[in-house]
């Protein structure tokens, strides 16, 4: 279809900006890291028995240094990669998918449906996100990873359902959606292979935008303990646990820090990027 | 002659915010034969566009259709049809043209596959059988190149193109009916000409009928076998073409062809009709022209009559005679 080559596009949009062009650079070379790095590191989980191990600096064979439990820095930031980006990757996934569905719905249908689904989403947004996650991860004592996901997305789409509407009111008044209802086009149709397909730029913006803000979420429940659970490597986790050493063995929080801040940094950028490459008055 | 399309005291209302509704369409009556042209002429605001979505069933919300109007489609009443049945007449029965080619494509999908998508909506045609029969039509649209042009994005195509597409579009599913609203208004006047040559070369060779919607009476001589004049939401005239350009009667028939330069004959000034069309809450009482025609005189306050004043033509006019 039509849409195959909005990648390349926009791919060579976002090149094109300075800023896109080292969130790229930086992006893949997590996103690498993370998925070819651990064969040729030590296991993360891995407590090595050998006295004067622990929490060695940097250098010195292990190139991030090693914890107070000798477990190599690298090895469980690179981990930590793995697990934050693919858990921020399918929450944002869930919540795009629902707050598109649900933002196609009201926009299209309008009258009472619209207005219905909006309240519900304005009293959801009236409630802080971190107070929901609190509550919905207190059931559980250790939280399963899929759960966690689970709930990191079904909390995380108001806002997307907001955009999304507003974008099919503004498709609704086009004339080629009357012209597709002329051809005899349902409703489903019009929805999903009218409407949805032109909201995906500002979408795409919204779920890059989105990644960073769940990344920084799951570090922050991780620290509380109501994240990633252990021994699984997390960025967050990293950081809780390094609070001990913060002055003894600084390098165990700082590199997960800079992981985050620059993973974080990154998608940022590379969601601002996306919106220049997507607004016509740029190129 | 085989009827097409009957439209009988059409009423399209909206609310007027005071909890009346108020007629935008006000019962407009035409009908349409097989194979004829229809020319409805009036000012923007005059209801024509509205007549013309009314007949798909697209009036938009919260604009309605009153229930003692009466479309019918040879033997279907359309305004009794919902959902699946309603769906199978739009694109199959009647094909649209819209206004302007620059938002009525989807700037998502390549053009061939917006054409295909009319086809599979009425056909049991496979993907590979819907866009060879898309490639068809844009041909048949004079179309250089149409296995190319197929393949392409609306934006990388341009205006004449595009409404050319729009026109393989509302062809793709073999309509008996093509509604064409203002086809050619966005375009360049070379262009109009070629695209109002290819709407009527398909007529003639698909013998639809066609019901051209236009302000431009220019456009109507020579393509229209008849041509009805909507003023404030009722057809106030209506006459075989060369008969209304030879003889306009109703004044604001006779208003518009004031106002269109002649290339022949003395030089004279432009007469416009003096003020503006009323918005539909503010249409007088009896006849709607009646604050512009320089004729009025006492009976127009109350609602004009049917007015035969020659074969084919009549209209909505206290004027008789000598009168006029």
């Amino acid at each position: 279809m039509g849409l195959t080559d909005l990648p390349g596009t926009l791919i060579a949009g976002v090149w094109r900006q300075p800023s896109g062009r080292a969130a790229l650079v930086t992006l893949g070379l997590i996103v690498a890291v993370a998925l070819a790095g651990p064969p040729f590191l030590p296991d993360p989980a891995a407590q090595p028995d050998v006295l004067g191990q622990a929490s060695l600096p940097p250098g010195s064979g292990h190139l991030f240094g090693t914890d107070p439990l000798s477990r190599d820095v690298l090895s469980r930031v690179v981990g930590g990669a793995r697990v934050s980006l693919a858990v921020a990757g399918l929450a944002v996934l869930v919540s795009v998918t629902i707050g598109a569905g649900v933002g196609l719905v009201a926009g299209y249908l309008g009258g009472t449906v619209d207005a219905v689904l909006m309240r519900l989403v304005d009293a959801a947004l009236a409630i802080p996100r971190l107070f929901i996650l609190l509550l919905l991860l207190a059931v559980w004592d250790r939280i399963p990873l899929g759960a966690l996901i689970l709930i990191m997305g079904t909390t995380g789409w108001f806002g997307t359902s907001r955009l999304v509407r507003g974008e099919v009111l503004r498709l609704k008044q086009e004339a080629f959606v009357t012209g597709a209802e002329a051809l005899g086009a349902g409703r489903a149709r019009v929805m999903f292979r009218h409407l949805f397909p032109n909201t995906l730029g500002p979408l795409l913006v919204a779920a890059t935008l989105g990644v960073g803000d769940v990344i920084l979420l799951e570090a922050g429940l991780s620290f509380l303990g109501l994240g990633i659970q252990p021994p699984r490597p997390s960025w967050g986790g990293m950081i809780f646990d390094a609070k001990a050493e913060l002055l003894t063995a600084p390098w165990t929080s700082i590199f997960p820090g800079l992981a985050i801040a620059a993973t974080v940094l990154a998608v940022n950028l590379l969601g601002d990027a996306l919106s220049g490459a997507l607004d016509p008055r740029q190129s | 002659m085989s009827r097409v399309l009957e439209v009988e005291n059409l009423r399209v209302t909206f609310p007027a915010g005071d909890g009346r509704r108020v007629a935008a369409v006000d019962g407009v009556s035409f009908s349409l034969d097989r194979g004829e042209t229809l020319a409805l002429v009036g000012e923007s605001g005059c209801g024509k566009s509205l007549t013309s979505l009314s007949l798909l069933r697209l009036v938009p919300a919260p604009g309605r259709i009153e229930p003692d109007s009466r479309i019918r489609l040879a033997d279907t009443d359309v305004l009794a049809l919902e959902g699946d049945a309603l769906r199978a007449i739009r694109g199959r029965r009647i094909g649209m043209i819209f206004q302007d080619p620059m938002t009525s494509l989807d700037p998502v999908f390549r053009v061939g596959d917006q054409i295909a998508e009319g086809i599979l909506a009425h056909f049991p045609v496979s993907r590979r059988e819907a866009r060879e029969r898309a490639v068809a039509l844009l041909r048949e649209t004079g179309i250089p190149d149409p296995a190319a042009r197929a393949d392409a994005f609306p934006h990388q195509l341009s205006g004449g193109m595009r409404q050319r597409v729009m026109i393989a579009i509302a062809l793709a599913a073999e309509p008996e009916i093509l509604v064409a609203d203002e086809p050619t208004t966005a375009l360049d006047v070379t262009v109009q000409a070629q695209i109002l040559e290819v709407l009527d070369r398909l007529r003639a060779e698909r013998g639809m009928a066609v019901l051209l919607i236009t302000h431009d009476l220019g456009i109507v001589a020579g393509r229209a076998d008849r041509v009805a004049v909507m003023y404030a939401g009722q057809i106030v005239e209506e006459a075989p073409t060369a008969a209304l350009f030879a003889r306009p009667s109703h004044p604001y028939t006779r208003g518009l062809f004031g106002s269109i330069p002649r290339l022949t004959g003395p030089v004279e000034r432009l007469r416009p009709i003096p003020g503006t069309v009323p918005s539909p809450a503010a249409w007088p009482s009896g006849c709607r022209f009646r604050p512009r025609c320089p004729y009025a005189f006492e009976p127009c306050g109350r609602e004009p009559p049917r007015n035969d004043v020659g074969p084919g033509q009549w209209m909505r006019c206290w004027l008789e005679g000598e009168q006029r």
